[in-house]
C-alpha cells in the first residue's frame, strides 16, 4: 500500500512541478511581449502607464537571467506570494482566491459525491431490465451530452424566470449578511440550490451510463456463473457485480475531475456564484494577468489534491491493491 | 471478396440499428443544416438587421438579440465553427493519442514508462485551465489555433486506452510473426496493429469530436474563443452577458445550447450503436 501511494504521489508532485512551469513559461514564451499588452490598456495615461510598465518588469523579473526568474517564480510561490491583482489593485491574488475557494467547496463537493452515488445506483437499476433500459439509456446518453453552462441556462430561465422559484445570481441576497441565522442560511440554499442541480443532472447521465455498461461486462465474469450454477439468488448476484463494478467507477471520478471543475467554472458564471470561475472571467475579462494565473494554480492544487483523497479512498475499498503492493494479508 | 461482405454485412448492421440510426439523423440534421444554414439567410451573423428583443416570426425565424442580430444566422454559423473545431481538434487529439498509446504499448520499456508519465501529467490537469492560460496570452486566436489548442490538450485518454488495446494485440501470433520476419516497429504499428483497432479507432474520433466541440463551447463562453466571427459558445456568452435570461428571450439563451446537446447526444448514439455493430455479443443485449 505504501509503495502504490509512493507511485502515485510522485506523479502528483511532477504533474505540480509541470504545472508551476507551464504557469511561468506561458506568458514569457508566447508571441509577443505580455507587458506590452498590458501597458498598452494604459494609452490614454501615459504616466500610470510608465508607472505599471516599471511595476511589471520589476514583478515578471524580466531583467534577470531565465534560470534565476524561474527560481524567483518557485521562491515567491511558496511564500504564498501569486502577485497583486491589477483589477482589483492592490489586493494580493491569494487573498482573493482564499475568499472563493469556500464556495466552490460548496457548489463540487455535494454535487459530486451526491451525483455519483445516486447515478451509481440509477445504472444499477437500469441493467436490470432491457425495458428499463431502453428507456432511460437514451436518457442519460443526452444528459452526458449537454453542456453545464446550457443547463444553467436552461434551469436559471425556466425555474430562475418562468416560474421564479430561485433567485438567479449571487450567493445570497445583498439585503442579508453572512452569519449562522436560518434566514440566511435559507438564502444561501436558495441561490445555491440552481448551480448545484445544473452540476447533479449533468453528472448524473455519466455516472449511470458508467454502472449501467460495467454491472453488464461483470455480469458475464466466470464468479457470476458460478454463483449461477450454485443457485444464487439475482439478488445476491447483482451485489457482487455491483461491488466489482464501484471500482473502475472510482477510477472514473478521479478521471473525470477535469471536466467537472471546467462545468463548475462556467456554471458559476452563469449564476454569478463569486467562487473561483466568476473571479476567471472577471479576471480574463479585465486581462488581469496575476489573477488568471492564480486562479490556474488553485484549480490544479485542487484537483490534484481530489485525485489524491480519491487513491487514498481506492485503497480502502479494494482490498486486491493493499495485497499486491504491500504483501500484508 | 471476403472484405467487401463483411463491410456489407457491418453497413447492414449499422443502419439496421436503432441507436445508429437515430444518431446519424440528429448529426446529418445538423450537417445539413451548417452546410445550407447560411445560403438560406440574407444576413450575416453580426449585421444589425431588424429590431431589437424580437420573438421568432417569419421574418427572423429565431428572433433577433438584443441589438437586432439574427439568432438563426449567428447559430448557422456557429453550427460552422462548431463542427471545424470538432474535426480538426478532434482529428489532431485522436492522432496524438494513437501515436502517444501505439509507442507507448508497442515499444514498452523506458518509453512507455516515459510516455505513460507525460499521459498521467497531462490527464491530471484540467484541459480547460490550461487552455484558459495558453488562449490567455493569445492577443489574437482565430478559430484554427483553438482547434489546435483543443487538440493539444485533449489526447492524453485517449493514449491510455490505445496502449490498453495495443499491448493485447502485441501479444497475438501475426504480430509475432510480422516481427520475425523482420518488420519494423512502425511498419507493424501502422500495417498489423492498426488496421485490427481500426473500428476502435473510428469510435474514438467520434467520442474526441464531441468533447472538443463542448471544449470550444466553454472556452468560447468565458471570452477565450476566437477574437472575431461568431460561434455557439459566444452566442450564449452575449446571451447571458446581456441578461437574456432575466428578460426572458427563450429564443436567443436557449437554442444555441440546445443544437450543441442535440449533436453531441448524436455521436454518443452513433458511439454506443458502433459499438453494438462491431461487437456481435453486444447485440443480443
Amino acid at each position: 500500500m505504501g509503495r502504490y501511494l509512493r507511485r502515485k504521489i510522485t506523479i502528483y508532485i511532477l504533474t505540480f512541478f509541470v504545472a508551476v512551469t507551464l504557469d511561468w513559461m506561458i506568458p514569457r514564451f508566447m508571441p509577443g511581449n505580455p507587458i506590452l499588452i498590458l501597458v498598452s490598456r494604459f494609452t490614454g495615461l501615459p504616466q500610470s502607464a510608465k508607472v505599471m510598465y516599471s511595476y511589471l518588469v520589476k514583478a515578471f523579473g524580466l531583467d534577470e537571467p531565465l534560470w534565476k526568474q524561474y527560481l524567483n517564480f518557485w521562491i515567491a510561490f511558496l511564500k504564498g506570494d501569486l502577485g497583486v491583482s491589477i483589477y482589483m489593485y492592490p489586493k494580493p491574488v491569494v487573498d482573493i482566491l482564499k475568499q472563493a475557494v469556500p464556495y466552490d467547496v460548496a457548489l463540487l463537493l455535494p454535487s459530486i459525491t451526491l451525483s455519483w452515488i445516486v447515478g451509481n445506483k440509477l445504472g444499477a437499476v437500469a441493467a436490470r431490465t432491457k425495458k428499463l433500459d431502453s428507456i432511460v439509456l437514451p436518457i442519460f446518453y443526452i444528459l452526458t451530452a449537454t453542456p453545464y453552462l446550457w443547463l444553467g441556462i436552461l434551469l436559471a430561465w425556466f425555474l430562475g424566470v418562468v416560474l421564479g422559484l430561485f433567485p438567479i445570481a449571487g450567493a445570497y441576497s445583498f439585503s442579508t449578511v453572512p452569519s449562522f441565522s436560518l434566514d440566511f442560511i435559507l438564502d444561501f440554499l436558495g441561490h445555491w440550490i440552481l448551480p448545484f442541480l445544473s452540476l447533479f443532472i449533468v453528472m448524473l447521465g455519466g455516472w449511470a451510463i458508467g454502472m449501467r455498461n460495467m454491472i453488464i461486462y461483470e455480469l458475464e465474469a466466470d464468479y457470476v456463473k458460478y454463483l449461477e450454477s450454485l443457485g444464487a439468488s439475482q439478488q445476491l448476484i447483482r451485489k457482487y457485480a455491483f461491488r466489482n463494478a464501484v471500482l473502475p467507477q472510482v477510477t472514473g471520478l478521479a478521471l473525470q475531475l477535469g471536466t467537472i471543475v471546467a462545468g463548475a467554472l462556467t456554471t458559476e458564471i452563469i449564476f454569478s456564484y463569486p467562487g473561483i470561475g466568476y473571479i476567471l472571467l472577471e479576471a480574463i475579462l479585465h486581462e488581469d494577468y496575476f489573477l488568471i494565473q492564480g486562479c490556474f494554480l488553485f484549480i490544479i492544487l485542487g484537483v490534484l489534491l481530489a485525485n489524491f483523497f480519491i487513491d487514498i479512498i481506492y485503497v480502502i475499498i479494494d482490498p486486491r491493491i493493499r495485497y499486491s503492493y504491500g504483501g500484508e494479508i | 471478396m471476403e472484405a467487401i461482405s463483411t463491410r456489407r454485412e457491418l453497413l447492414f448492421f449499422a443502419l439496421r440499428n436503432k441507436k445508429m440510426r437515430v444518431g446519424i439523423s440528429i448529426f446529418t440534421f445538423f450537417v445539413v443544416l451548417a452546410i445550407v444554414g447560411p445560403h438560406l439567410t440574407g444576413y450575416d451573423p453580426l449585421d444589425y438587421v431588424g429590431p431589437g428583443y424580437h420573438p421568432p416570426c417569419r421574418e427572423f425565424w429565431l428572433g433577433t438579440t438584443t441589438f437586432g442580430q439574427d439568432v438563426f444566422t449567428q447559430l448557422v454559423y456557429g453550427l460552422r465553427a462548431s463542427f471545424f473545431v470538432g474535426l480538426l481538434g478532434g482529428g489532431i487529439a485522436t492522432i496524438i493519442g494513437l501515436i502517444v498509446g501505439f509507442f507507448a504499448g508497442y515499444r514498452g520499456g523506458m518509453i512507455d514508462e516515459i510516455l505513460m508519465m507525460m499521459t498521467n501529467v497531462m490527464l491530471v490537469i484540467p484541459t480547460l485551465a490550461l487552455l484558459i492560460i495558453i488562449a490567455a496570452y493569445l492577443p489574437y486566436r482565430g478559430i484554427l489555433i483553438e482547434s489546435v489548442i483543443i487538440g493539444l490538450t485533449a489526447w492524453p485518454w485517449t493514449a491510455r486506452a490505445v496502449r490498453a488495446q495495443t499491448l493485447s494485440l502485441k501479444t497475438r501470433e501475426f504480430v509475432d510473426l510480422a516481427r520475425i520476419s523482420g518488420m519494423n516497429s512502425i511498419r507493424i504499428i501502422a500495417e498489423e496493429i492498426a488496421p485490427n483497432m481500426m473500428s476502435y479507432i473510428f469510435m474514438v474520433f467520434i467520442l474526441q469530436f464531441g468533447g472538443a466541440i463542448l471544449s470550444a463551447v466553454g472556452l468560447d463562453f468565458i471570452g477565450l474563443g476566437p477574437t472575431r466571427g461568431i460561434s455557439i459558445g459566444i452566442m450564449m456568452q452575449q446571451a447571458v452577458l446581456w441578461n437574456a435570461i432575466q428578460l426572458g428571450m427563450w429564443w436567443w439563451a436557449i437554442p444555441p445550447g440546445l443544437a450543441i446537446t442535440l449533436i453531441v447526444g448524436s455521436l454518443y448514439f452513433m458511439n454506443t450503436g458502433l459499438d453494438e455493430v462491431f461487437n456481435p455479443k453486444l447485440r443480443e443485449m
